[in-house]
């Protein structure tokens, strides 16, 4: 398993915790941290961001549970969002969530077997004008095509063939 | 397409951001020049003589709110930029914060004036971090600038704004569940009263405001309250909106337009019409929680007063069309399933009602349904509508009731066939 959190963001966290007077603020942006570092948030990343900002570990899972892009399961190394929303289920994401679901091989809610993509479906992401719509982790795509999808995992099936390399 | 005057959009420019430079150039930071000449009770009396009214979906005077603010108590204050725009058609602060950001630094940075608030945090939802980033290089860019920071432009007043990259969830752009996100404690909804003006952020004073709202103040301050009326072309309102066009348009992009435009404008001049020639059925004028206009509103000016009339409302402006092969309860099926799946779970009425709304949307749409299911629908309504903690299962019966208002025998076509009349 990865280190959770590089020491010197642990480090730049309590300092920023010390000088505030709600260290709470930061829980948020902790969890996110450990996320993006370590993929998703396990057990020992709540109480690594309890310790840090000093605060309790419940206070700390009653957030890390409440969101819907914090992952307390093992994820993929990249999460697609599929909206199902209003705009994108009338211009057809069920096609497009048919599509990738087909493709990929799994089922929304599943990570494929190589552990490179977990499939997950999002309310609306604020994408409405280039519905049907997607996110891989932070980026979004939209004006989907079952062919755009296609070309779309290619390139990021490259992209983690290129980091394993290293 | 009628060529109406910009501006919020007047910088915009496709897959690029306004820098400072060519901001200032374009007239930027006048506002503020002009609101720190004037006493702050001074600022808010002339947003509240624009007639500025909230652009974040509830519509409420924003010189009104800014009036019920204890901007001279003192002690800690805070204000609050709301962009968690998370209702489902819906993206225009999104288009505004991509394309020209330093105007909503500029609308916090009088609003922390007028407000005597010198702590802002800006909101932004997880999907957003293109705006999040934007917005962090304009307030860099702002304090070198001297806009932001301590003694703003030699006027001895101090301005600090923060960024809160949020983590999903449609409940956090109820406002006092942002301030407990904003907190970092389990963000479902507070008690009101008190309001967040008494008891807001960390127990302190806060004044809570959307994206566009606060970004349509500097120009307020520019140009002044007769210019801003003059921007609507319903005489009674005042302002351009951003209105955010998606579904089954022609052309689904996010555009300026004055308040009392109509709606057949917006759908056939700036939309292009119905996508594949077909009618138009009908639309969401401003968001999942807005009930449905039909072909016979076509004609209806898009402003807050003429859509309550019409039992709707104009919330964020964000307009999805339906085309006529289009199965409302479907619609409005998809539409629940959203709100049953955002509820906090807080209140019995919105985690309970809204998931057996979903059922019976499911027995409706699939052909299980008798006329009992037709009439426990109308009773679940009956039960969440102000029985809810906040507005979001409020928000839910929004399209459910436009649906038993207009379509009633759409519901009951599905009834008597055992199965869904349209083809999709």
């Amino acid at each position: 398993m990865n280190e959770l959190l590089p020491q010197n963001q642990i480090d730049s966290f309590k300092a920023k915790a010390a000088a505030i007077s709600h260290p709470h603020e930061l829980i948020v942006d902790l969890l996110r941290a450990v996320q993006s570092h370590h993929g998703w948030v396990p057990d020992d990343g709540v109480l690594l961001t309890a310790e840090t900002l000093g605060v309790l570990p419940v206070e700390v899972e009653e957030i890390a549970t409440f969101y819907d892009k914090i992952f307390r399961h093992a994820v993929g190394r990249r999460v697609i969002h599929v909206c199902d929303s209003i705009c994108c289920w009338s211009t057809g994401a069920e096609m497009i969530t048919e599509h990738l679901q087909k493709t990929l091989g799994i089922k929304l809610g599943e990570t494929t077997a190589d552990g490179d993509f977990t499939l997950l479906p999002t309310c609306c992401l604020g994408a409405c004008g280039d519905a049907p719509a997607m996110m891989i982790g932070l980026t979004p795509h939209g004006h989907l095509t079952p062919e755009k999808i296609d070309e779309i995992l290619q390139k990021e099936r490259a992209v983690i063939a290129a980091d394993d390399k290293e | 397409m009628n060529a109406y005057p910009q501006v919020l959009f007047k910088n915009r420019r496709p897959d690029e951001t306004v820098l400072l430079p060519e901001y200032e150039k374009n007239g930027g930071y006048q506002g503020l020049r002009a609101a720190l000449k004037m006493s702050p009770a001074e600022v808010c009396a002339l947003v509240k003589a624009s007639g500025l009214r909230g652009r974040g979906g509830a519509g409420f005077p924003t010189g009104i709110k800014w009036s019920f603010f204890p901007a001279e108590q003192p002690g800690d204050k805070y204000l609050v930029c709301n962009g968690d725009e998370m209702e489902p058609g819906t993206y225009k602060d999104c288009q505004l914060l991509m394309a020209d950001p330093h105007q909503l630094v500029e609308g916090m940075a009088i609003a922390a004036y007028a407000l005597q608030t010198p702590i802002g945090y800006i909101f932004l939802r997880y999907a957003y971090e293109g705006c999040s980033q934007r917005v962090e290089r304009a307030i860099e860019e702002a304090i070198a600038a001297g806009y932001l920071g301590g003694n703003i432009l030699g006027s001895g007043f101090d301005v600090g704004l923060h960024v809160h990259r949020s983590a999903g969830r449609y409940i956090l752009g109820e406002e006092t569940s942002l301030l407990n996100g904003l907190e970092g404690r389990r963000p479902n909804p507070r008690s009101k009263p008190p309001f967040p003006a008494q008891r807001g952020l960390f127990g302190k004073p806060t004044n809570v405001n959307n994206v566009e709202t606060l970004a349509t103040v500097p120009h307020i301050l520019t140009h002044g309250t007769a210019w801003f009326h003059e921007l609507a072309l319903n005489p009674e309102s005042a302002g351009t909106k951003l209105f955010g066009l998606s579904g089954h348009l022609n052309r689904t992009e996010c555009f300026e337009l004055p308040l009392g435009i109509t709606l057949r404008e917006v759908v056939e001049d700036f939309g292009d019409g119905v996508r594949g020639g077909k009618k138009f059925k009908a639309c969401l004028p401003g968001g999942a929680s807005t009930p449905y206009l039909t072909a016979e509103h076509l004609g209806l000016m898009m402003d807050f007063n003429p859509l309550e009339e019409v039992d709707s409302r104009l919330g964020t402006a964000g307009v999805t069309v339906f085309d006529e092969d289009t199965c409302m309860v479907a619609v409005t099926r998809n539409l629940n399933q959203f709100f049953a799946r955002e509820s906090c779970g807080w209140c019995t009425p919105c985690r309970d009602g809204l998931a057996t709304i979903s059922w019976l949307l499911d027995r409706i749409e699939f052909g299980q349904a008798s006329e009992d299911d037709l009439a426990m629908l109308k009773d679940q309504v009956r039960n969440i509508k102000g029985r809810s903690f906040c507005a979001l299962a409020e928000g839910a019966m929004g399209p459910v009731e436009a649906l038993l208002r207009l379509f009633e025998d759409e519901i009951k076509d599905h009834i008597r066939k055992g199965c869904c009349p349209f083809k999709r």
